[in-house]
């Protein structure tokens, strides 16, 4: 066993032991291992199921049922691009056809070189100044084009 | 002096409120945090105080600031950049700010400036009533679901308050899903303890002694602003075992969503704080009665809840005489998409659509003309422009067909697209469907197959037929809003734009 693995490990053993004992405890426990690592590791689902007396195809069932759960490890960078309304009136769908070339995939994609993620999300409650998009934790107004290479290639200089 | 104010508003720091804030600190000035006040279009807004009250400057980079300070921001010196007192500017001085009075004022995470502010004033006087003055105070002020639907606050507390059961819950939802809103955002960031200070109303008044939050997890800013205010009422007394010296018990928790629209349905946001994906329940039993864990629940937006310590502190009446009809009390409208002068708009109900949109609004931020603007989120109407003088009040706006819901508004100028933003409806519900209910799960995709075909021009009468006969199915044989909603975005747009739905020659 490699020692990523390990650490996987142990990082869902800390979210179990620290949110086990909640009431209605699943979701928690799932934020936990996706705060700690990124993702849900297929190999943590059967462990939680034992550890909630769950089954695993509750866990699984609701792994998947939320858009926010990865069950793949996510590039270095996620940029999160809005498609809801008040960012269509604002032109996110030129920014969105941009993004999708500029870096070459699609939404719940990550480039080959595993830089970067892009998901796109419904409404960031940013809906007056779109479009919105955010980078990892940090959210930013009126993305155009121009201004979305802008960001990405300020990001890649402060790596 | 030496004190500035900056918001720490998500809105504000994706304008750059925190590099600003930063400016000033290296310049030596003591910078408080507040919310925004919801005047978007001039974030970052740096105030400074003086005799006359709080002076603005706005929109300001971290690039003026040497500038500001040139110019003696701390005497609210004159600069390009300079708005006056805030409170006078017109945008903020026509209002009628009772939830969000102490919005932009206060800084988010002081409980101490809370309370020099007038908080829990409401709760200090809800600890001297029973729980069913407290319901009845509640209902007498008319405050009906500001999530969306509308039904009386009053009545459903009444209900969980009726049932003879030890174990109850009060539950918020900030599932503030719908595109176009943020006053739920705005008050978790810059006023969380108005909340609490709700929700802590609502337990005392029902017999409940626990509270969930469940908020979005694309609120993280919210989420730590909760956390915060929660961890400083409870470190103040006023949540825990004993609230305020009472004896009584109300403990809080912010529970995160996981990114699926449906849950801001309350009985799929149960599900989902129970740790379960969020399919919807089929009512009866309704939550008040078998809600949470299978015990009697309120379930209120967060406007609701917020709305509560003002109602308890200056009582019923007061409330009740903002609005008109059946619609009492203020509403805060969020001012989104194509407009010059986004922003969060308190007033009473009876204020007209174009009022909103042009004399706060300030039109369109293209600058042509103001097609038509979707009210109530992603399944609400669109309204054209015939039809901006309706007042928002839930009965006119249901008269023609349309939905005030969470009060978003969102404006598209005239190159906005009535068939493609019917397709998106369906394409959005295919996309947020729990699955559970077939015409919700199946129509969804295929009503934009059939906007498709019609588009393309194959069998486009037929395809209109079938379009609206697939309306009515999702609108009368969904279990949720979602589906049953749906068509309401997809049959406005086709009503009042109906030469967009025509077939479309090939490019």
């Amino acid at each position: 066993m490699t020692s990523v693995d390990t650490a996987e490990l142990q990082a869902v053993e800390a979210a179990i032991a620290r949110h086990g004992h909640e009431p209605g405890p699943l979701i928690v426990v799932l934020h936990a291992v996706q705060d700690a690592l990124g993702y849900i590791p297929e190999h943590s689902v059967r462990r939680i199921a034992e550890a909630l007396n769950l089954s695993r195809a509750e866990v699984h069932g609701v792994v998947t049922f939320y858009h926010y759960f990865r069950t793949h490890k996510p590039g270095v960078r996620t940029v999160q691009i809005c498609r809801a309304e008040a960012c269509q009136a604002r032109g996110c769908q030129a920014l969105e056809r941009h993004a999708r070339e500029k870096l070459g995939i699609d939404f719940h994609e990550t480039t080959a070189d595993g830089a970067t993620s892009l998901e796109m999300v419904f409404c960031m409650g940013n809906c007056a100044t779109g479009p919105a998009i955010r980078i990892d934790g940090r959210l930013y107004s009126h993305v155009t084009p121009e201004r979305f290479d802008a960001l990405l290639a300020h990001q890649e200089d402060a790596q | 002096m030496n004190r500035v104010y900056v918001p720490k508003d998500s809105t504000a720091q994706s304008l750059g409120a925190d590099e600003v804030a930063a400016a000033f600190s290296a310049q030596g000035f003591e910078v408080i945090r507040t919310g925004s006040r919801g005047l978007f279009w001039l974030e970052p807004l740096v105030e400074i105080e003086t005799a006359a009250g709080r002076f603005g400057y706005g929109p300001v980079g971290a690039a003026d600031v040497e500038g500001l300070i040139a110019a003696d921001i701390e005497n609210a010196g004159s600069h390009p950049l300079a708005i006056g007192l805030i409170e006078e500017h017109p945008y903020l001085k026509s209002q009628q700010r009772l939830t969000f009075k102490r919005m932009g004022v206060v800084d988010p995470a002081s409980l101490s400036d809370y309370l020099a502010h007038g908080g829990y004033a409401g709760l200090r006087a809800a600890l001297s009533m029973t729980g069913g003055e407290i319901v009845q105070t509640v209902t007498d002020s008319g405050l009906r679901g500001r999530g969306g639907a509308a039904f009386p606050t009053g009545i459903k507390w009444k209900t969980v308050l009726d049932q003879a059961v030890t174990e109850k819950y009060v539950t918020c939802n900030a599932d503030e899903g719908d595109s176009g809103t943020f006053a739920d955002r705005l008050i978790m960031e810059g006023d969380p303890f108005t909340l609490i200070e709700g929700m802590t109303i609502a337990g005392i008044a029902v017999g409940a002694t626990q509270g969930f939050i469940y908020c979005r997890v694309e609120y993280p800013e919210s989420i730590a602003a909760l956390r915060i205010a929660i961890a400083a009422a409870k470190a103040g007394g006023y949540l825990g075992a004993d609230v305020c010296g009472s004896g009584k018990r109300f403990e809080l928790d912010v529970r995160v969503a996981a990114g699926a629209y449906v849950c801001g349905e309350e009985t799929s946001m149960l599900q989902s704080i129970e740790g379960k994906r969020g399919e919807v329940r089929v009512r009866p039993p309704l939550p008040a009665i078998e809600g949470l864990f299978g015990k009697p629940t309120i379930v209120n937006n967060v406007m609701s809840l917020a709305s509560v310590p003002v109602i308890l502190e200056k009582g019923a009446a007061h409330y009740r005489d903002f609005g008109m009809g059946r619609s009492r009390g203020t509403i805060a409208l969020q001012l989104a998409g194509n407009l010059k002068r986004g922003g969060l708009v308190e007033r009473a109900f009876g204020v007209t659509l174009r009022e909103i949109l042009y004399d706060y609004g300030g039109g369109s931020a293209s600058g042509r003309p103001i097609k038509a603007v979707q009210v109530g989120g992603p399944l609400g109407a669109y309204v054209p422009e015939s039809q901006f003088d309706t007042p928002l009040d839930y009965e006119a706006f249901a008269a023609i067909g349309a939905l005030v819901g969470h009060g978003g508004i969102v404006a598209f100028d005239d190159t906005a697209d009535m068939a493609a933003l019917a397709r998106y409806a369906f394409e959005f519900c295919a996309y947020e469907s729990c699955g559970k209910c077939t015409p919700c799960r199946i129509g969804s995709t295929r009503g934009a197959n059939v906007i498709d075909n019609l588009l393309a021009g194959n069998q486009p009468e037929r395809q209109k037929a079938l379009l609206g006969e697939l309306c009515e199915t999702l609108l009368h044989g969904s279990l949720c809003g979602l589906g049953g909603m749906t068509p309401f975005p997809v049959q406005s747009a086709m009503k009042h734009f109906p030469d967009e739905f025509e077939p479309r020659k090939r490019h």
